[in-house]
Order: structure tokens, then sequence, then C-alpha cells
């Protein structure tokens, strides 16, 4: 292979990407490179040494570190190339019309590179949203972490960022920490959240907080922070519908250390470089039924495309990438003759990825995966083809903390006549 | 330990006095009680270089201001600083507040501003298409600019290190006593540390000055820390204006503007609330409430989901409005550099020469044959060719590393701000020297990596290191069980 030429490049080496090089090799693909920041392959899967990774896909618990590590044999078995310590610093379209990428990015070994490629697969994961845009009032002192900051360095650097803990947020990060700083010997006082309901999982209040006898503070949020050099305290306060703290409910906590988990936002800064739409919802790109940005031959998958709860989901969809992804390089992407159709989320439905849908270039089926926007018990949630209703399902509960996923057959598109319009929504009945 | 000269204080304008005083054979000692140059109000605040039209014609504050704008360039030149004219504006929304403009217009022509003119509508919404609908006249200042204060900061500091100046941190002056001894006056200043002494004593203590002079003078000053809040923007919004953008001034300061910075953020910011604490740089959330109403009067769609950080800096507010510079009058050695509050960031190259100048009245001391001006700065290797970036990498791995992936900072360029004197020894020095950690992601990915690499330079435990000195460790101590 020529060092400066692949037919696909994969930028992050994590769950997404690692699935993504699989499926596309599998589908027959020879050249293919992985770029990956960290020092290793397995994304942000190598600090969440605790369990229940696999349910879905190996019908078992595995650690983090264990799931990571079947994608990384699988990719090892079928010699797929990667780069370490490799940071993507843009990617840019070739101006010679061949519609090849250019990527350029940066190591120790071999400096500052460009790499041609045929198509791109999007895999950079996501980030924490920090404290400065949480806007929290207070002092700036050490003390203050996201949860997967304090993760890192309990279980990958094996020290403990304070001893005394408030978490705001419950994110899934946020509640895995509130049981492992506790496991460690630290004291989790309280977890905060500025919304009525959860944002992380079910079982992850019941097993990281409920059977640690940690509160969980709904409709709260920080309202000051002390300490000039650590954190000294934290004061939370109960907020009103519009999320504004109610003057008389503050409650302070003595304690060193603040995690914040209040959100992750897809890292798409590549992406924007390119010039992809972008969701302004998902905050990912925005992608057809193939999974592939508004580029062509750029496809996105896992928590750069949209926030997951489960690594499951993205290996799913990140299998799904890397099969279309080998479809572009070997030219066989099915043609279509209709137009491309732009789902439409209603009725408590915020968003569907995909959004864009083209029937004819539907493999066998669709799986459209989406969130919604508040706590609904007992709801239906609807597909319809124009008028036509092709799926209607009961729930008993839809939360905002757990992806809903609906998987359609291509011949219920086919049996729509001049199909207009595909919508997504709960219905009461 | 006996100097020629203590300046207390190592933000920009002790830093800055230092520099003009390297100019000359002298010892002198920069002494700060925080671990770093740049802690205080120099840290944290608008980072504009202001035309000079705000203050009071024939105060020191207006010349210096003037002046402080005129030396900007070649001072950021010399010391490798980044700073840009890109031109202020004032803007009003009535044809009423137009006469305040023109009014400032005057004082600016009296100040010896250049090129100021008002402009309308029209032409203000071509400089700036996201004004809001009701603004109609802008005051037009082209002379305005950008710094990057901490650059400022540190590079003054450098360069008088380079030239011989010492610099003492962790280190809090409790008490200036003047004594007479056989060689005429000395100054004995009792510190955290033990004691120190000097000839000359130049008071550069910011929201501390007047403790340092009202020990010393039975002339009374009065400081007040004035708090200024900001928002700080993502650079996805960094465009969304293009000049420095005031209101009308108030009689509590320059009112709360909107400017991009020389990184390509949006700085928005800063109230004006006094307080008693001189270390009260907390935000609240009534002041940060008000940074996004009150910009939203002449800048629209300001895009606060964007917001990075906020932060407040502590202005030193002197009763007077005035700048104190120069040697006490009751205390012959003892030189004030106090109430620097804005326009301070802009004034510092000025002021610093002013300080020397009345040093050198004092000690008249011969001038260094060897002082050189120029300063380079931490190499950016995103500013070389591709070519001369492989060949950086190839003899100094450590460039190929990428450490702040939002700011993409190298292992490089870190090791080079820690190896410096005076060097990085925190996160936040780290952070203010590469702007590792001082993206979108605050620091959340790179602060472990950063310790490490401080920790192996410094050749200190992991858990020594502090995020800006003193008891701010980030660590606590190990797992139950250490791998």
């Amino acid at each position: 292979m020529d060092m400066n030429k692949t037919k696909i490049a994969i930028i992050g080496g994590g769950p997404a990407g690692l699935a993504a090089a699989i499926e596309a090799r599998k589908a027959g693909v020879e050249s293919i490179l992985i770029l990956e920041r960290d020092r290793c392959l397995g994304g942000i899967l190598n600090q969440c040494i605790h369990n229940g990774f696999g349910l879905h896909t190996f019908k078992e618990e595995l650690t983090g570190p264990e799931y990571a590590q079947r994608f990384i044999d699988q990719a090892a078995e079928l010699q797929i190339p990667y780069r370490l310590n490799t940071m993507v610093m843009g990617i840019a379209l070739a101006q010679d019309g061949s519609g090849d990428k250019l990527i350029t990015y940066l190591n120790r070994e071999e400096g500052l590179v460009q790499l041609r490629a045929e198509a791109v697969i999007l895999a950079m994961g996501c980030r924490e949203r920090p404290r400065g845009a949480l806007n929290i009032p207070g002092f700036r002192p050490a003390g203050i972490y996201t949860a997967g900051t304090a993760q890192r360095l309990v279980n990958i650097e094996g020290f403990m960022p304070g001893k005394s803990v408030v978490i705001l947020g419950s994110g899934d990060i946020g509640l895995i920490m509130a049981r492992r700083m506790t496991l460690e010997g630290a004291k989790v006082q309280v977890v905060a959240e500025l919304m009525p309901y959860s944002g992380g999982l079910k079982r992850n209040i019941v097993q990281c907080l409920n059977d640690f006898n940690i509160p969980l503070k709904l409709s709260h949020t920080v309202v000051n922070i002390e300490g000039k050099e650590r954190v000294e305290a934290v004061t939370i306060a109960k907020v009103d519908e519009k999320s504004r703290p109610i003057p008389g409910t503050e409650e302070r906590y003595e304690c060193d250390t603040l995690l914040l988990s209040c959100g992750l936002l897809p890292e798409n800064e590549l992406t924007s470089g390119l010039g992809a739409v972008i969701s302004p919802v998902t905050r990912g790109p925005e992608v057809n039924e193939s999974l592939e940005t508004s580029v062509p031959g750029v496809f996105a998958c896992g928590n750069v495309l949209h926030v997951h709860d489960l690594v499951d989901f993205v290996s799913q969809e990140a299998g799904q990438a890397g099969a279309n992804a080998a479809l572009y390089v070997s030219g066989g992407t099915r043609t279509a003759e209709s137009e491309d159709i732009r789902v439409k989320a209603e009725g408590g439905v915020r968003y569907t990825v995909p959004e864009i849908i083209n029937a004819d270039r539907l493999e066998d089926t669709l799986t459209l995966r989406f969130r919604v926007g508040a706590v609904y018990t007992d709801i239906y949630e609807s597909v319809y083809l124009n008028d036509k209703r092709i799926l209607h399902r009961k729930k008993k509960i839809a939360a905002p903390g757990e992806m809903e996923t609906v998987v359609l057959k291509k011949s219920a598109f086919q049996e729509v006549s001049d199909l207009k319009s595909i919508t997504v929504k709960l219905e009461e009945e | 330990m006996m100097y020629d000269v203590i300046i207390i204080g190592a933000g920009v304008s002790g830093c800055a006095a230092a520099r003009e005083l390297s100019r000359y054979d002298l010892k002198i000692l920069v002494v700060d009680s925080a671990e770093d140059v740049c802690c205080g109000t120099s840290k944290a605040n608008s980072a504009i270089v202001h035309a000079g039209y705000d203050a009071k014609p024939g105060t020191l504050m207006a010349k210096l201001n003037v002046e402080g704008n005129r030396m900007m360039d070649q001072v950021c030149q010399d010391l490798d600083v980044p700073f840009e004219r890109v031109g202020s504006l004032v803007v009003c929304r009535s044809d009423e507040d137009k006469s305040l403009l023109e009014k400032l217009l005057e004082q600016g022509h009296r100040n010896g501003v250049p090129d100021l003119r008002i402009i309308g509508r029209e032409e203000l919404v071509e400089m700036e298409p996201n004004i809001t609908d009701e603004t109609q006249w802008a005051l037009y200042a082209p002379t305005g600019g950008i710094v990057c204060p901490f650059t400022l900061t540190i590079a003054f500091a450098e360069n008088a290190a380079a030239n011989g100046v010492q610099f003492q941190f962790d280190t809090c002056v409790e008490k200036v006593i003047p004594t007479e001894s056989d060689t005429g006056r000395i100054f004995r200043l009792q510190t955290s540390k033990g004691e120190l002494q000097a000839e000359v004593v130049v008071n550069a203590a910011g929201v501390y000055a007047d403790r340092f002079h009202n020990q010393v003078s039975a002339d009374k000053i009065h400081i007040t820390p004035r708090r200024g809040s900001y928002n700080l923007m993502d650079k996805t919004a960094g465009s969304h204006v293009r000049h420095v953008i005031f209101p009308l001034p108030t009689d509590k300061g320059k009112g709360t503007l909107v400017t991009p910075t020389v990184h390509g953020n949006l700085l928005i910011g800063p109230t004006a609330v006094d307080i008693e604490d001189p270390e009260g740089t907390n935000t609240t959330a009534d002041e940060l409430g008000a940074v996004v109403q009150t910009s939203g009067k002449y800048i629209r769609n300001i895009p606060y989901r964007d917001t990075i950080t906020s932060f407040a800096g502590l202005r030193a507010h002197e009763d007077s409005h005035e700048f104190r510079i120069g040697e006490v009058k009751d205390c012959p050695g003892f030189v004030d550099c106090a109430g620097i509050e804005s326009p301070g960031l802009t004034s510092a190259p000025a002021v610093g020469v002013m300080v020397a100048e009345c040093v050198a009245d004092i000690l008249k001391p011969s001038a260094r044959k060897d002082f050189d001006p120029v300063r380079e700065g931490i190499l950016d290797p995103k500013t070389l060719t591709p070519e001369a970036y492989r060949e950086l990498v190839s003899t100094q791995p450590a460039y190929g590393s990428i450490v702040c992936r939002c700011e993409s900072v190298t292992e490089g360029e870190i090791i080079d701000a820690i190896r410096r004197t005076p060097g990085a020894r925190s996160l936040d020095g780290v952070k203010r020297r590469t702007r590792a950690g001082m993206g979108r992601c605050q620091a959340g990915f790179c602060s472990p990596r950063v310790m490490e690499i401080l920790a192996r330079e410094l050749n200190v435990p992991l858990e020594e290191i502090t995020k800006s000195g003193g008891a701010s460790r980030i660590i606590v101590g190990r797992d139950k069980f250490p791998q």
C-alpha cells in the first residue's frame, strides 16, 4: 500500500472506529487505516472498568476494556492497520475532482502527514460539557472535574481526585463515578440533577446510587462553589420549572470535589471543517440511511454522530457505516431514483438518526434511532409513511436518558406509492 | 537578601517595570504571593488595547493610555506577543446619545487619539452585521486593538529575566519598613519567606497596593476591588463581531463590551461591582446574567450556547480614579505604581517606562550594554510550513504529540513553557503560556497528560502538581488498590 493513500480512513480507534473497520474489512476492503489519538485502541472504554457492556452483542456482561478487547482482537486477526498517538489535524476535499479526501495527521514518528482516502469514517466520539459551559457561579478552584476526567484519574492513573464529593448531573458517567468513588473510599454526599428526571439509565440509578444510599435530588442545581485554591463547599438549590434556582432552598455541602456529568457533546470540529452539515439538535453531522454525511464518501458513527447510552448500539451502527463505506469505495452504492426524504421528528421525539432517507438505497431494513424530550408513560411510538402508520408500538416508559430504536422493513417503504414523508412521533393512543 | 530594587507584584505593570529597569545595571527582584506571573488582574480582564478617548484629558491615565497604545506595536514585535489593531466602536441607540459620542470624540482629540470618527448606521452595519436594529451611531477608533494579556505579561517577565531580573514566587510581602542605615535609607520587607531588603521598592501590588503605600506614607490611598465578570465563547463564535464593541461609558467604567480575542474566541464582559474582598474573584449568577442582558442590547444573537467558561477579575480602583505612579513624597525610595485599573493593560508599556525613569532618578544607575529587548515566544508549530513541521518533529518528536486536542497544543510547546524562566509550574501556568486546557473541553482531556509532563519536567510526584499553586492540588491520594 502506498504510505499516503488508503481506500478507507477511519478517524478514531474506539468502539465505533473498530467496528466500522472490521465490517469494512469483512466486506472486502483491503486498504483501511485507523487513526487513533490515544496511546492504545479502545477509546473511552479503556477507562470504563465497570461491567454491563456487551449484553446485546455478546449476551454476556463484560467490562469496558474486555468489550473493547474483543474488537481489538478481531481487528488484529483481520490485520487492520492503525496508527496510535496520531492526531488528525484536518480533513479536506481534494481539489482535483477525484472526490478523494485529504487527511492531515500528526504523530511523533512521521511528523505532519497528508493521507489521501476515498472514503472517511468519522468515529471521534464526544466530550463532556465542562463547568464553564454550565455557567455555574462561584470560584474556580482545583477540585472541579468532569466525571470522565475523574474516571480517567481513578481508573487509569490510579489517583483519587478527592475524598468528599458532590456530583452535578445524573448522566451515566456521573452515576458510575458515584459508585466508583464510593468504592475507593470517598464520601459521595449527593447527586443533583437540574431536570425533573435523570439523564442516565435506570439500571445505573439503582446499582450506583440506590445500592449505596446516595441521594439523587432531581430539579436541583449548583448555585455556588466556595474555595479559592481547592473546593471547600458547594451549594445546591431547587429549581423551578424554568430551571431557575428557588431562593430559600439552598443546601450547602462541605466537600473537596465537584464532579460534573451534565451532558456529552459530539466532537465535530473536523466534521465542520470539512463542511458537512451539522444537526443543531444532536450536534452530530446529518446523515442519510447509509450513515453518510452531506459530504459524499464521508460516513459517521458512534458518539460523534449522536450520543449513545449503550456501546452495543455504537458497534451495530458503526458496523453499518463500515459496510456502507465499503460499498462506496467499491462503486456499489445502490442507485436511487426517488427523492431524499427528511424524517420528521414530532410529538415528543427530539430527533432521529438517520434524518435523511432514500428508500431506494435501503438494504433490507432501516434502523431509526431517536430520543424523546421528556419522560412519557404508557405511550405509543409511531412511524408514518405519508399518512400510513406502519409502526405503532406501546412503551410503558420512554425517557430522554434511554435511546429508542425502531427497525423498519424495506418492503414497507416499497408498499407506499409516491412516498413524500416519513414521520416519527409519540402518540397517546 | 539585598537588592537595588524590589518590585512587589508580578502583574503586567510590575513585569513591564521590571523589563524597563533591566536596561540598567541593577540588582532587581520581582516578588509575588502567587506561584507565577500574571495571577491577578492581568489574567482576568478584557484583553483590550484601548484607543484612549475614555480617560479625562490632562490625566496621567489619558497620557499613558495613548502612549501605551502607540508603543504596543513595537513592544509586541520585540516580545512576540499576539496583538491586532482590529479597531473599536462605541455604539449608541439614539440621536440623543450621539452627543455623548461627540463628547468622547472631542475628548479623544484632546488626548491625542488619531483617526477617530463617528459613523452612521449604514457603515456600522457593514462593519458589524450582528449589530441590533436599534443601534444607530458609533465612534470608530481604528487604533483600538486586542492583545493576549497572558503572553504580554509573561513576555515582559521572560525578557526581564533574560536581562538579569530575578523572580521570587509564593512569597507574600507582609510589611514594608523604611529603615535608615549607615549607607543611607533601605527598605526591609517582611515576607512569608523571610526578610528581603532593597534600596528602592516599587509598589505594583494591584488590589493590595494601598496596603503597602499606607504602611510607609501618611498620605493614605484607598483601593476598591471592582469586580468584572466575563463570558468566554468557543472559537465557533469568534467571528460574531470583528471589532471591540463598547456601549456608552458610565460612571462605573467603559461598560460591557463584546470583542473577538487574538485567539479567535468571543469575549463578553465585564460587569462592575465594588466588593471588599481583594481575593473575591468569584462569579455570581446576577453578574453573569447582567453580562448576557447588557450585551444583547447592541449585539444580537450572541451564541451563549457556545460559552466555554466564565470568570471574574478585579480592577484596582483607586478613589481618585487615576494612576498613581511616582516616588511617594513622604517616603523617598518608595515608588508607587498603584491604582492601575483599566486602561492598565494598554498603558503597561508606558507605565513600565515611567516607573523605570522614576527609579533611575533615584538610583542613577548606568545602562547595561548587553540589554536585549527581544524575546522569542513559544514556537507554535501550526505556524510552520508542512516541510518545516516535519523537520521539527524529526529532530524534536515532542512536537509530533498533541496533548491538548481542542487547541492543538503539542508536548513540545508544553515542555518549552515549563523550561523557560520564569517557567510554568502548574496547570494554569501551562495554560496561560500554551493555551493547553483553554479550549472548549476546558482541560477535561488534557489535564492528566499535562500533569504527567509537569511532574516529569519538574521532577516532583504527580500528587504535588497543582492547578494554580498553593493548596490547589489536583489529586488527593492514590486509589485504595494501586495498580
